[in-house]
């Protein structure tokens, strides 16, 4: 389906750079959105989308496509600039984020966006809709996989674990969840607010195959998720992608400031000539 | 003027099945024409009917278990992907602990989803309050987008459940738990969005959804016996409301009366009123629920204590009239 001969490691490395300088941007230009969780996102998005997930650009509506659901809708800058990267829109449409008329809305309203898979915005809800995709490919008889993005402060809502029990019941092995583990969530740190932890094990314990990685290594990253897309675990696959907040720009890192604040013009400014001057 | 149907009859009571049971005999239909219809309840399925579906199709029906959020989102995303799920519960359950993601999931990005709430109003009687729907219409007409639905009896369920596979969108319909009575035949035909008159009496409308609608046609007799010419509409589709039914209604009748197994904020009552305001300003009296949680007790107890019966609805009409 992707006609393109898959970039390298280090062409996806400036993909993502090139990623996080327009998130930046396009989050200032609205001046208001979510910068912290829309960081930690990019190498995740960039390896689903320029390596493991079957999808064409031209194509959007394919019946065999694989199915991305962003689940935590806040973090869309991400999935937006994803698009522009992979083709999807034209770049010059990120700098109306949330702006009125535009497509590329505050969270993911698919009605005004229909590349999107579903509207979200409300946490804890894209795994559920994940299944209901997994469950008609079976019935369908087709192969495309799900994947659903979660947030390590979305996991709190019960409605997750009402998922990963049905998906595990289930064996479900054409889903994926990854777990944006940023350790942050809107009022503070993940670990003093309701932790979650051991994310891993839970799911586990609710059937699913369960693996660790470094969420901004592509050479972590791309195998696990190339793993989980043959589905030979026999069941569903979680992948807790172990990610920093605030990816890349220095003042946005580990500081919980940077969840639901855009950054000012100078700020925008000092984080760009960072993320320009970084070695990749 | 209008796109209303009219049918003729003398009502007499006689029972058929419940609007639940209409809904699994429907859905067990649907199996049989359409491969597309794939079917999930959260643990009801005996309760709900959805369990005839599961009897015969089994490959396409999903029990969720208790996790009626979990189950609402599974539809939504069945139905992006082209199935058209039927998914049932308590409505209780259903449209309160599923409303996030029947906004969310279903609403917003207006998926082609069906949801039938069973155990709808007070009728349900002993198992008391904590199961009792008397809120779901409000909460279902408030989605931008939703087409609601309430049977009044086996044949108009029957038929609006097949409507609903038809019509593309999101669709609720509440079912009852009780045993209704027969208002049609299966020679009646059901169109969402159009309201069924019953007779053309011009001195007062009663109109009515579910269980009332036969208690509004035996008010119909016996305000006839008095000389009070009443016509009866049943709107079994709430949203969207069949306004020119009720504008013509309001015109032709000069007063009109509501009667619902639901509470009187945010229901039929409501719906209609705002339909007359913009059309005929008319007198109005509403029969329903009064700002109150009911109790356990045998179904017939209760629809006369909270006030739905026949005669709360002939009170009702009288009291109209003479604000006329
Ligand atoms: C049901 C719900 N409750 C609250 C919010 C408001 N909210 C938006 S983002 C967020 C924190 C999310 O934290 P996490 O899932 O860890 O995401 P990330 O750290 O990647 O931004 C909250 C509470 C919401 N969108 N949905
Ligand atoms: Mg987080």
């Amino acid at each position: 389906m992707t006609d393109r001969t898959a970039p390298s490691v280090d062409e996806l490395k400036r993909i993502a750079r090139r990623m996080r300088v327009n998130l930046v941007r396009m989050i200032g230009a609205a001046g208001s959105g979510h910068p912290g969780g829309s960081l930690s996102e990019v190498e995740l998005l960039i390896a689903l989308y320029f390596r493991v997930m079957r999808h064409d650009a031209k194509n959007p509506n394919l019946p065999d496509r694989d199915r991305f659901i962003l689940s935590k809708g806040h973090g869309c800058p991400a999935l937006y600039a994803t698009y522009a990267e992979a083709g999807y829109i034209d770049s010059a449409l990120l700098n109306t984020l949330r702006k009125l008329g535009s497509p590329l809305q505050g969270h993911p309203d698919k009605r005004i966006l229909p590349i999107l898979e579903t509207s979200t915005g409300s946490l804890g809800q894209g795994l559920s809709i994940g299944i209901g995709t997994a469950l008609a490919a079976k019935l369908d008889k087709r192969d495309y996989h799900t994947f659903v993005m979660v947030g390590d402060g979305e996991v709190q809502e019960g409605q997750n674990w009402e998922a990963a029990m049905f998906a595990g019941f289930h064996k479900l092995a054409n889903l994926t969840c990854i777990v944006d583990n940023n350790r942050q969530q809107l009022d503070g740190f993940v670990k003093d607010i309701l932790d979650p932890a051991p994310l891993a094990e839970k799911f586990r314990a609710f059937g699913w195959f369960a693996v660790e990685v470094d969420g901004h290594d592509f050479e972590q990253v791309i195998p696990a998720l190339e793993e989980a897309r043959t589905g030979k675990a026999g069941k569903p696959t979680a992948i807790v992608a172990h990610t920093i907040k605030g990816k890349g720009v220095s003042f946005m890192e580990n500081n919980p400031e940077w969840h639901g604040i855009a950054p000012k013009p100078e700020q925008v400014q000092a984080a760009v000539q960072e993320l320009e001057a970084a070695v990749v | 003027m209008g796109t209303s149907t009219t049918v003729k009859t003398k009502f007499e009571l006689k029972m058929g099945v419940a609007t639940r049971e209409a809904y699994g005999q429907a859905l067990a239909e649907l199996g049989k024409t359409n491969p597309n219809v794939v079917v999930l309840d959260a643990d009801l399925a005996k309760s709900t009917y959805s369990a005839k579906f599961e009897k015969q199709f089994p490959e396409r029906f999903f029990t969720c278990g208790i996790a009626e959020a979990n189950m609402v989102g599974i539809a939504s995303g069945l139905a992006l992907s082209g199935k058209i799920p039927f998914a049932s519960s308590f409505a209780v359950f259903l449209c309160d602990k599923g409303y996030d993601q029947l906004r969310m999931c279903v609403a917003y990005p207006h998926v082609n989803a069906k949801f039938c709430g069973s155990h709808g109003g007070i009728s349900i009687g002993e198992d008391g309050p904590s199961q009792m729907a008397i809120e779901d219409y409000a909460l279902m007409c408030a989605l931008p987008g939703f087409t609601v639905l309430v049977p009044s009896d086996e044949f108009s369920g029957r038929a609006l459940v097949k409507a609903m596979a038809e019509h593309s969108g999101p669709i609720y319909m509440r079912t009852g738990r009780p045993k209704a009575p027969i208002i049609y035949g299966a020679e009646d035909s059901f169109q969402i969005g159009r309201a069924k008159v019953h007779g053309t009496g011009n001195d007062v409308a009663i109109i009515a959804c579910g269980l009332l609608v036969a208690q509004a046609l035996i008010a119909q007799s016996q305000l006839e016996d008095e000389g009070i010419s009443a016509r009866v509409i049943d709107m079994h589709t709430l949203k969207p409301l069949d306004e020119p039914a009720v504008a013509r209604a309001a015109r032709e009748c000069g007063a009109i009366v509501t009667a619902e197994e639901h509470v009187l904020e945010g229901g039929l009552g409501s719906l209609v009123a705002k339909a007359v305001a913009l059309s005929t300003p008319v007198p109005m009296e509403f029969v329903g629920i009064q700002n109150t949680f009911a109790e356990s007790g045998a179904p017939d107890q209760l629809m006369e204590k909270y006030g739905l019966t026949a005669s709360n609805v002939v009170s009702a009409v009288k009291r109209v009239l003479k604000r006329k």
